[in-house]
């Protein structure tokens, strides 16, 4: 009763009665980076040569995979207010274990679940360091980088281990009704991850986590559990992208993944998804991947020097977290909205 | 009135948006009086303030001060016109020491241009000793209690000569003894000449303290009246537009089995406790802030980890190791402070007041959507939350709302055993009505309820019984209806006697 009161004094339109006022930051989260997509991919057909061409599209979306699988795994991690720097390192040691297992002898189906479970393994770790010794995941998975990267060196000695008839080199380079395999796989990882988060109840406890977690605590959420869980899933998603880049490149890289964590963050911040936890979409983190993707291609088809392309994918960086911090910033005149009067 | 007044506000005008949030608000202070500002959440109460503080631009209207019109463009105005602002989320640095706040803006420099720490110390001394307070000014902030702490802020506002100084529900997080020594602080202050601007809705304190009364409703100016003319039912119904008839009253409750039983309850400076709450019954955790009735609450609900003691829920041992455990048992708690523990400010209505049920709301993991918003609109019914609001973020609602939300959760779980630790604190009048009528409800639906209230009229009105609790241990029981405030107060703060204290610690 008191709300019919009051809509006139409520600083805040949204609490009122009535059409609430264009926002600029909820238009922002539910088409913006959407419209940054179509404006890029219209911009590319119109001045590159041959982009809009099927076999090119095809082109982009699988060299995008690796990192779109990495992304995904990487929002669950930062929906809880978590990073996970050691996804990279975990591409190179989890395709070193799969090439390895598969040249002696392990048949391909296995040889992939054993990177995705080392990915898992090591997921497993940053997780338990995180959620039960409540060490800083930054701290942590720089740790584990640094640790997994030497691991891999350690594996291979220091060399690729390059196996021409390598069994799974399908996942990487094979074709099924004409799409690329991994576009396939990308495909199923964001469709599970969708699900998992816009459909269950695990996926909401993600959410709360990285809302509050105390919060969550006290409504009852295993936050130890879900801490956890989401490096477990950061980390077998890093393993199968590591399982996927080997089969492409048809070796074990011990260098392999070198920074890409650091595009796989950007594609989800570029997505909506805000490092402190608590919001964001799945389909942000694609579209993210896409624009990423797109841009270094379009970038290469116009001739750019690989120095300028840095400089233009370090601007649309920015330019996408600018964005983001500004619609998280309370604009001066709602500051009084928690408690108007 | 001939007098002209220290500060006026004439015709004060604010928009946000299509929203007026306070039309033609009039406004005056003399030196040397409390004026307290009142009116419900929404009121236009912080908006006025905020003009005075500069924080934001009023729209229309004039500010006066000493019969010359003023403009406040920014906070650094305001406190070039003199005028301080004591926030109710308070505006310090906890890892600094109470000096270095203090000083904070303009700190003393050396001749070499570094720091001057022993200046910086002295006159942090010199500055706390002008509000008659011993506070070591070497300590860090953060380890002060906020009564503490809001001291602290009173001295920085005094030591820059402040002529109006605003406090924004002051007392909301003081002890007793904290509100006393603040009572005192503003009687100094007042006899010094200052005009306070007194914002709180706690009626026997603004009874106490002020001089005139200024009630808004809905961003408009509703009347001004000094205290002796006006009752406490007169500014209510000014605030509110209608007559409110006691807040407390409810019919008799008849109480069942008991439902929720502790013994032995202990932890970190707490307990041994024991204690009962009936079926039908609603029990409350009387005493001072720190005497453990919080951590209390969180031991049941497995919030903290419990160093002995059981607790039982209908009889059957709950072993609670987490809230999770504890809320599977039939246990719901409201913690103290919503927006850092109890609610998710930025996700909906709907997933704060779901997340708690959704293992009743899925199947195989996955969350039944339809049927767990439906359930979540018909709670929110119950509560007279607008529906609309349902995918509004839980941090556009007001404090009242906001509360109304936290219980919806329990409500949606239907535990058995609901823990409300203060649920009114910084709640309109009109929301309070309506917690206390649900906790009502709830009582007469056979749940068992445990409400912690620093307020102590409201702890006596609204109880069947009431546990008074002293350093982590329930000192003395008594039935609501017989209790009186001077009783409650004496047993809190061990003056009733330490032979009382003792033979009542265990048994109670």
């Amino acid at each position: 009763m008191t709300n019919e009161m009051k809509p006139l004094a409520q600083a805040a339109p949204q609490d009122g009665a009535g059409r609430p006022p264009f926002d600029f930051a909820k238009w922002w989260d539910r088409v913006g980076i959407l419209m940054v997509l179509i404006a890029l991919v219209l911009l590319m057909s119109l001045i590159a040569p041959n982009f809009n061409r099927i076999d090119n599209l095809l082109n982009i979306a699988r060299s995008i995979s690796v990192n779109a699988i990495l992304a995904a795994g990487l929002t669950f991690v930062i929906l809880t207010g978590g990073i996970d720097l050691s996804v990279g390192s975990i591409i190179a040691v989890s395709g070193v274990v799969a090439v390895v297992l598969a040249i002696a002898g392990l048949p391909a189906p296995l040889a992939v679940l054993a990177g995705i479970g080392v990915g898992a393994l090591c997921g497993l770790v940053n997780g338990a360091l995180t959620a039960y010794l409540s060490l800083a995941p930054f701290i942590v998975t720089l740790g584990t980088m640094t640790f997994l990267r030497g691991l891999a060196y350690t594996i291979t000695a220091g060399q690729p281990i390059v196996s021409s008839d390598l069994n799974f080199k399908g996942i990487g380079i094979g074709y099924l009704f004409g799409v690329p395999i991994p576009v396939i796989v990308m495909a199923i990882v964001f469709l599970i991850a969708w699900f998992l988060l816009e459909r269950t109840r695990y996926g909401r406890h993600v959410y709360a986590v990285g809302g509050n977690a105390q919060a969550a605590r006290l409504a009852g959420v295993r936050v130890d559990r879900v801490t956890l869980s989401v490096y477990v899933i950061g980390g077998a998603c890093a393993g199968l992208a590591g399982v996927i880049f080997a089969a492409r490149v048809i070796s074990a890289q011990p260098t392999a993944g070198t920074g890409y964590e650091l595009d796989a963050i950007a594609a989800v911040v570029l997505g909506g998804t805000s490092l402190a936890g608590g919001r964001g979409r799945i389909v942000g983190t694609l579209i993210g991947s896409v624009i990423l993707g797109v841009l270094s291609t379009g970038l290469i088809l116009l001739n750019v020097p690989f120095f300028t392309q840095l400089l233009i994918k370090g601007v649309v960086i920015i330019f996408a977290v600018a964005i983001d911090s500004l619609k998280t910033r309370p604009l001066p005149f709602l500051r009084g909205s928690r408690r108007a009067g | 009135m001939t007098a002209e007044p220290l500060l006026r506000l004439e015709d004060v005008t604010k928009r946000f948006g299509a929203t007026l949030a306070l039309d033609n608000v009039r406004f005056d202070l003399r030196a040397g009086e409390v004026h307290a500002l009142m009116g419900e959440n929404g009121a236009g109460k912080s908006t006025l303030m905020k003009i005075l503080s500069g924080n934001i631009q009023r729209d229309g209207g004039r500010i006066v001060m000493d019969g010359r019109p003023i403009d406040i463009r920014s906070p650094l105005d305001a406190r070039a016109h003199g005028i301080a602002i004591i926030h109710q989320e308070l505006n310090t640095i906890p890892a600094m020491t109470v000096a270095e706040n203090l000083s904070l803006g303009r700190e003393p420099r050396t001749r070499f241009g570094t720091l001057d720490r022993r200046r910086v110390l002295r006159e942090a001394r010199e500055k706390l000793a002008r509000i008659g307070s011993d506070i070591d000014p070497a300590q860090p902030l953060g380890s002060l209690s906020v009564g503490m702490q809001q001291m602290v802020e009173i001295a920085r506002a005094v030591s820059e000569d402040a002529r109006v100084l605003v406090l924004d529900e002051p007392t909301a997080a003081l002890s007793r003894a904290e509100a006393l020594q603040l009572y005192a602080l503003i009687g100094q202050m007042r006899t010094a000449g200052v005009g306070l601007i007194y914002i709180s809705h706690r009626m026997e304190e603004v009874w106490q303290l002020a001089d005139r009364v200024t009630v808004l409703r809905d961003g408009s100016y509703v009347g001004t009246g000094a205290m002796g003319e006006l009752s406490p039912e007169d500014v209510v119904r000014m605030m509110v537009g209608r007559a409110m008839g006691d807040l407390y009253d409810h019919a008799p409750r008849v109480a069942g089995d008991v439902v929720l039983a502790v013994e032995g309850l202990s932890g970190d400076g707490i307990g041994p406790v024991d204690l009962e709450v009936r079926s039908g019954e609603v029990v409350c955790m009387a005493g001072l802030i720190g005497s453990g009735r919080t951590e209390v609450a969180r031991l049941i609900f497995g919030a903290d980890r419990r160093s002995g003691g059981t607790v039982a829920i209908d009889g059957v041992p709950s072993r609670p190791a987490d809230p999770h455990a504890a809320i599977a048992d039939g246990i719901g708690m409201v913690p103290e402070d919503r927006k850092d523990q109890g609610l998710f400010l930025d996700h909906s209505v709907e997933i704060n007041v779901a997340i708690s049920s959704l293992d009743r709301f899925s199947t195989a993991g996955v969350v039944r959507r339809a049927e767990a918003r439906q359930t979540v609109l018909e709670e929110m019914g119950r509560l007279h939350l607008r529906k609309n609001a349902i995918d509004l973020a839980v941090k556009a609602l007001s404090g009242g709302n906001q509360q109304k939300a936290a219980l919806a959760r329990w409500l949606m779980r239907d535990s058995r055993v609901l823990i409300l630790d203060e649920p009114t604190r910084g709640v309109d009048i009109g929301a309070k009505r309506e917690i206390y009528e649900l906790i009502d409800a709830l009582a007469r639906a056979g749940k068992a309820v445990l409400v912690i209230s620093s307020d102590l009229p409201e702890a006596i009105g609204i109880s069947d019984r009431l546990l008074v609790m002293r350093e982590g241990r329930i000192v003395h029981e008594l039935s609501s209806d017989r209790a009186t405030e001077e009783e409650v107060m004496a047993y809190a703060t061990g003056t009733a006697g330490r032979a009382a204290g003792a033979s009542h610690g265990a048994e109670a």
